[in-house]
């Protein structure tokens, strides 16, 4: 038996890139679910034998986290999710106590589906509501109204331990008052994490195109600003954390253990179509990227063994920048040590502008620099 | 060596696109210097931007051998002369070298602004000139007004005036008969002491410097020891030779020839143009009238846009230098945009050209400064001194006056856009001195403070014609102006590239559109950046970049470390085309773009 407590961690993300609808605003590795059952059953197959060829190269790990995300995860047949939890928990050491998540939609049906999921071993779920606004979810072209979402929390928080929310705001005609309203309600749904996201406009979706043709005009920065500050303000007075810029948690045991993987730089496996991974191969940080096509994913997975379409051995600077880019973002910051590599040149002046600060060898972000992060880790970068 | 009698030395004047290039080409076909075969269009003007532009730039010369109606063999010598009033004085000597010009009009557009200044030229030669009306055959052609102004604006007779088009071959031959009939023979002695004029010259890759030269008296042969009668420079002659186009060897040239020469010349600007040349043992005893010294017009700082690209900048203006001894730089630093060149040029064409071959021949990207022009400064010492940089201009306490340079302008603009053209001159501080009708087309003469049209004048001029003003000038004299230094400021600090002599009535106008641009183009930062405009301690425009509100990627998760690098190597390279100055980034576009301003 292997001391998981010595061991380096590593979290597993599954992709599941079905989604009954696609929104107009997602540029995630997502497909229309069309009920292909066998194309289905094949890709858990494929997933299962790259956790395994994966977990070969990476066998000294402990396994800390388990992450179905998507696509829409929680159309997956129950059963398929739970063999997948169980072979990564074989694969790799534990503690026992380790976080498995499961994005889901709150609708009606899949809420149906909650209890079975918490059988198959998932302890935390992460429920995309996105807005407690009828008028809003009809823009967000969402298949549930704001009644479902909160029926469908309801029975989340009782089918779950652990219960997160995502929320979407910005959006048009959107005041701070209305939204501060709306992330109130959305605590008193029982969730111990709330995840709102400034509503993004991504190239090549439905919504860039539209905002492009002057259909409806994004957020400007003031009332940005104005809505982000509204929202530290009100979950930070309902008891949450803002423990990176879109995520708050009530108390440090709520917060998301496997988005702390990404944040951390620990190594984290990506299986299924599109999916991302950080492995430490032979002490390189190495990156990959799965195919992201459903039949390309399952032909290199047949071919060999493993999903990944491209896999990058990252040099110094990389390794560092994606430290900068991913540790500045939460309250622990990042070591200082770990950005060596980088010019650094502007630091005491984001210092002496109060927009980072030093603390124990550590970088971390104040809140007023938080809000200009991108600048921020532009300054330190280049 | 042909009897003088069957030599005739002329150049085209005409305006740009009345055809001078297409007609010059018909003759070389006509009389069968090149094949149709070897023809390109346009074959005299070889460079790009020549051809691009329908401009000449240099001087170049054809020798043409035509079998005359009289029965007679006769050389022709086609002069191509610049069109542009910044080579003018290219122009006089390129006319000193021939006895008479072929005046080409087209017969839709009739006579334009430098089509006048041109023509005066010839006209001061003592040329014999035989009009030309070009494009006949369009449907637009009116030929007997376009006759009639010809006579009524420049006094000529026009009433043989040759009829042709060049591009369809109409009258081509009548055009060669009339060199021959009514152009003079040229005159010389070919037993005197040689006495040849420098035309121009030019750097060729094979040959190094060639000179282009016409012979007055003597005989100019390979072997012969020259001197340059100006620059006192010796030269042992390599090649004489013509063109046919192509360049031929030839013996010898005598009097009345045009040709060309090489003796191991070094640089351009050792050959001046202008300059006469003798025989080293047997020198006549006068020089050609005429000669003038280079004199820049026009200056501005040029800057690679990334500053690790300042010793290509080095490297490629000392090779322009080398085929353009017209062009002047000196190195500089500038606190905003590190090290380049403070650049004089003959004018403002000259200074599009040579920036364009630097982008285009060395692949280099550019900031110019603001073009300036020479100002006189008159210190209460009693010393006066040439100001052409404004970071140079002295304390103003010590200043008594400056002056700065006049032109006279000279605009043709059809009739419905006679307003917006004077009130254009009137905007530019211009007085006016006449303005008459020639048909539709209005002729308007204006004074006019240089400096205020080296600042984008002529693309006004161009925008608010829809193209159609035609537009040349002449230096006049200096005049005392209300004259201030104006800088621009980004975060409260002078940057020293923006600064600019301006007329005390026109700097607030000038300082707000500069701060407006300004702030259009600096992104914001973390903190606000005040841009204001100022002369000495007095503030009259300002604007602020307002300080970044949110600027933070929403999402950010397993697969976004590997986009958000990309995005920070994107950065990278964008940053590379931005000047830090202070704690700002200047982007490159807002030096240009502060420049190159609206007037309204």
């Amino acid at each position: 038996m292997r001391q998981a407590e010595i061991l380096a961690p590593v979290a597993v993300y599954i992709h599941w890139p079905y989604c009954a609808r696609i929104c107009p605003y997602c540029d995630f590795n997502v497909v229309r679910d069309r009920g292909r059952k066998g194309e289905q059953a094949d890709l858990v197959a494929a997933i299962a034998r790259d956790l395994q060829a994966q977990a070969a190269l990476i066998p000294d790990r402990k396994l800390v986290s388990v992450f179905l995300g998507g696509g829409t995860p929680s159309l997956m047949d129950p059963a398929a999710a739970a063999d997948l939890v169980a072979l990564a928990r074989r694969l790799w050491p534990s503690d026992g106590e380790i976080e498995v998540t499961l994005e889901a939609n709150p609708t009606d049906a899949e809420a149906g589906r909650f209890d079975a999921f918490a059988q198959a071993g998932v302890t935390r779920l992460s429920l995309g509501v996105q807005s407690l606004d009828d008028a809003a979810l009809a823009f967000l072209g969402r298949n549930h109204d704001a009644a479902e979402g909160r029926r469908a929390a309801e029975v989340a928080a009782k089918a779950f331990p652990r219960l997160s929310l995502d929320l979407i705001y910005a959006l048009p005609g959107q005041t701070p008052e209305a939204w501060a309203t709306e992330l109130r309600t959305a605590a008193a749904l029982g969730a111990e994490h709330v995840s709102p996201y400034q509503l993004t406009l991504e190239p090549g979706t439905p919504f860039d195109r539209a905002v492009r043709r002057g259909r409806f005009a994004p957020a400007d920065p003031d009332l940005a600003g104005s809505l982000y500050d509204v929202t530290q303000e009100t979950l930070e007075g309902l008891g949450f954390e803002a423990y990176e810029v879109s995520n708050h948690a009530r108390g440090e045991a709520a917060r998301s253990r496997h988005n702390l993987a990404y944040w951390r730089g620990e190594d984290y496996v990506g299986a299924g179509p599109g999916a991302h991974g950080r492995l430490t191969l032979d002490g390189v940080r190495t990156a990959t990227e799965a195919a992201k096509g459903v039949r390309d994913y399952i032909a290199n997975v047949d071919a060999t063994g493993r999903g990944w379409s491209e896999r990058e051995a990252l040099g110094p600077v990389a390794r560092a920048e994606e430290r900068l880019i991913m540790g500045l973002r939460t309250l622990e910051g990042v070591a200082l040590d770990e950005l060596a590599p980088l010019p650094l040149h502007r630091l005491r002046d984001l210092e002496a502008a109060a927009l980072v600060r030093l603390i124990d060898g550590r970088l971390i972000a104040t809140a007023k620099g938080r809000v200009v992060l991108d600048r921020v880790i532009s300054e330190l970068a280049t | 060596m042909t009897p003088l009698s069957r030599i005739r030395n002329f150049a085209i004047v005409a305006h740009i696109d009345h055809g001078k290039s297409t007609l010059s080409d018909r003759l070389i076909q006509e009389t069968g210097g090149l094949t149709a075969r070897e023809m390109t269009a346009q074959v005299l003007d070889s460079m790009d931007i020549e051809r691009e532009r329908g401009i000449t730039i240099k001087a170049q010369t054809v020798r043409l051998n035509y079998k005359a109606k009289d029965g007679e063999q006769y050389v022709l010598n086609l002069m191509d002369t610049p069109g542009h009033v910044d080579f003018a004085y290219e122009v006089s000597r390129s006319l000193a070298a021939c006895e008479g010009s072929i005046l080409v009009v087209d017969a839709s557009q009739g006579v334009e602004a430098q089509t006048l200044a041109n023509v005066y030229q010839a006209i001061d030669n003592n040329h014999e000139i035989v009009p030309v009306l070009n494009k006949i055959d369009l449907p637009a052609a009116e030929p007997e007004r376009v006759r009639t102004q010809i006579e009524e604006v420049i006094g000529l007779d026009a009433s043989d005036a040759v009829l042709c088009s060049a591009k369809s071959g109409i009258g081509i031959t009548d055009v060669l008969e009339a060199i021959v009939t009514r152009l003079p023979a040229p005159k010389g002695d070919e037993n005197a002491p040689l006495k040849a004029l420098v035309v121009d010259a030019w750097y060729d890759a094979y040959l190094g410097v060639v000179v282009l030269v016409r012979v007055f008296d003597g005989r100019l042969k390979a072997g012969q020891q020259v001197r340059m009668m100006q620059t006192g420079a010796s030269h042992r002659i390599d090649k004489v030779g013509v063109f046919l186009p192509k360049n031929t060897d030839v013996e010898s040239l005598g009097p009345g020839e045009i040709g060309f020469m090489t003796a191991s010349i070094k640089e351009v600007a050792d050959a001046a143009v202008g300059d006469t040349l003798t025989d080293e043992k047997r020198q006549t005893e006068k020089a050609l009238p005429g000669f003038k010294e280079v004199q820049s017009v026009v200056f501005c700082g040029l800057f690679p846009v990334d500053a690790a690209d300042f010793e290509d900048l080095r490297a490629a203006v000392g090779r322009l230098r080398l085929n353009d001894g017209s062009f002047n730089y000196e190195m500089e630093s500038s606190a905003a945009l590190g090290f380049g060149f403070r650049c004089g040029f003959l004018g403002l064409l000259h200074l599009e050209i040579i920036q364009e071959r630097l982008s285009r021949e060395f692949d280099l990207d550019l900031i110019a400064t603001a073009p300036s022009v020479i100002y006189k400064i008159a210190q209460i010492d009693g010393t006066t001194i040439d100001l052409h940089n404004p970071a140079d201009m002295p304390d103003p306490m010590k200043i008594e006056s400056i002056a700065e340079p006049w032109i006279k302008a000279t605009i043709f603009t059809p009739d419905e856009y006679l307003g917006a053209v004077i009130k254009l001159c009137q905007d530019r501080r211009g007085s006016q001195r006449e303005l008459s009708y020639v048909g539709t087309r209005a002729m308007v003469v204006y004074d006019l403070p240089l400096n205020e049209v080296v600042f984008d004048f002529y693309d006004r001029l161009k925008s608010i014609s829809k193209g159609y003003a035609s537009f040349d000038y002449q230096i006049e004299d200096y005049r005392i102006g209300d004259l201030v230094k104006m800088q621009v400021l980004v975060n409260a600090e002078p940057v020293d590239a923006l600064s600019m002599l301006v007329h005390r009535s026109r700097a607030e106008a000038r300082g707000r559109g500069m701060v407006e641009k300004m702030k259009e183009l600096i992104q914001p930062h973390m903190f606000q950046i005040p841009i204001q405009a100022a002369i000495g301690g007095k503030i009259i425009a300002r604007e602020t970049v307002r300080a970044l509100r949110k600027d933070v990627t929403a999402k950010c998760y397993g697969g976004d470390a590997s986009r958000k690098r990309k995005l920070l190597d994107k950065q990278k390279a964008g940053k590379k085309r931005m000047r830090q100055f202070g704690k700002v980034e200047i982007p490159q576009e807002a030096f240009i773009a502060a420049l190159k301003m609206d007037d309204d």
